[in-house]
């Protein structure tokens, strides 16, 4: 088992679509997870439907609907003040010390995050990259596993099928619940990933019937 | 914010006119237009907290799409596309441009503080 679980992602909301059922079945399991959350998703286009965000309202609304979902998904969150869409221009090597520090004080067995090159948005393989570099650098003996997600388009005829395959469906109402506390988001974000026309009325079932797994690679650390 | 009417806004850009200001300027139809779409191009840009002065300024336009110039000692800021505006709690001028779902395309706005 699971001693403590560090998830990674740099939006609010990355943890939601990409892994609140699993957060969800470590969590039933009495271990604690931390989320590392890398910037207030400042950037982001999707500003409610109907549009209530502007762009200057947007962080702070993020940051709400980000501490809600952890609260749902009963989770510790760190935010780590980056700034969406630049983070891949960051000095890397300075947010990897900075993972390294965070994740050696909190010591955990197992880390989520994406999957670099192979996670569509740069912030996701930016951040990605310098979350494994910064456990590749840890002491063997207190190395966490790290699960990486990839979903770029064909990623699986590159990367193989993902080894780590969660059924997360006695999770869903909680992952929905998690989505939709990210509500300037929601209804946009859940549009592209179910390819339905979502209404407000409607997103909920659409989302309950869509998810059913959340996949992940382990990282090899012989490769590096 | 609210739909852009001519007149409230031209009052708004003219007050801010001749003032150092700062200026938030972003397009964009996000990081993901090539994933949902093969045929999509991934485009954007954005500067924040560019420091310009400008001598006058105006709005144009009809229906849901307007353009808004400001002309500068040296050159132009140009956007294209705008819908809505609000003055917000920090005396901000925020002008944007939304799609029928209310994602963010291009964003104008004038502030006499740092974003």
């Amino acid at each position: 088992m699971e001693k403590h679980v560090v998830v990674i992602f740099p939006h609010p909301d990355d943890e939601a679509f990409g892994a609140a059922g699993t957060i969800a079945k470590f969590r039933q399991e009495g271990v604690p997870v931390t989320y590392l959350c890398g910037t207030l998703g400042e950037m982001g286009r999707n500003m409610g439907n109907p549009t209530f965000a502007t762009r200057e309202s947007l962080p702070e609304i993020r940051k709400k609907e980000l501490q809600d979902a952890c609260k749902v998904m009963d989770v510790e969150l760190k935010m780590l003040g980056y700034r969406d869409k630049v983070l891949e221009f960051e000095d890397l090597s300075k947010v990897s010390d900075h993972l390294k520090e965070l994740l050696e004080t909190i010591n955990p067995t197992l880390v989520i995050t994406h999957y670099p090159e192979y996670a569509v948005h740069p912030d996701h393989n930016a951040l990605g990259a310098a979350a494994i570099d910064a456990v590749s650098r840890m002491e063997e003996s207190t190395r966490p596993t790290v699960w990486a997600q990839a979903f770029m388009r064909g990623y699986q005829e590159i990367l193989g099928k993902p080894d780590v395959v969660q059924d997360i469906r006695p999770f869903v109402k909680t992952k929905v619940k998690t989505i939709l506390c990210h509500k300037s988001q929601a209804q946009g974000v859940l549009g592209n990933v179910t390819g339905e026309e979502l209404t407000e009325e409607n997103m909920e079932a659409i989302a309950l019937e869509h998810f059913k797994e959340e996949t992940f690679y382990t990282w090899n650390f012989e490769n590096i | 914010m609210k739909p852009i009417d001519l007149i409230e806004v031209q009052e708004q850009i003219d007050a801010f006119a001749g003032k150092k200001v700062f200026i938030h300027l972003e397009t964009t139809n996000g990081a993901y237009a090539n994933h949902v779409n093969e045929k999509a191009y991934n485009v954007g840009a954005f500067i924040r907290n560019a420091q310009v002065t400008y001598e006058h300024g105006k709005i144009k336009g009809a229906g849901a799409a307007y353009r808004v110039g400001l002309k500068t000692e040296n050159g132009w800021v140009y956007a294209e596309g705008l819908n809505a505006w609000e003055l917000d709690d920090k005396n901000r001028l925020l002008m944007a441009g939304h799609d029928r779902e209310g994602r963010l395309m291009v964003s104008l706005e004038i502030s006499e503080t740092a974003f």
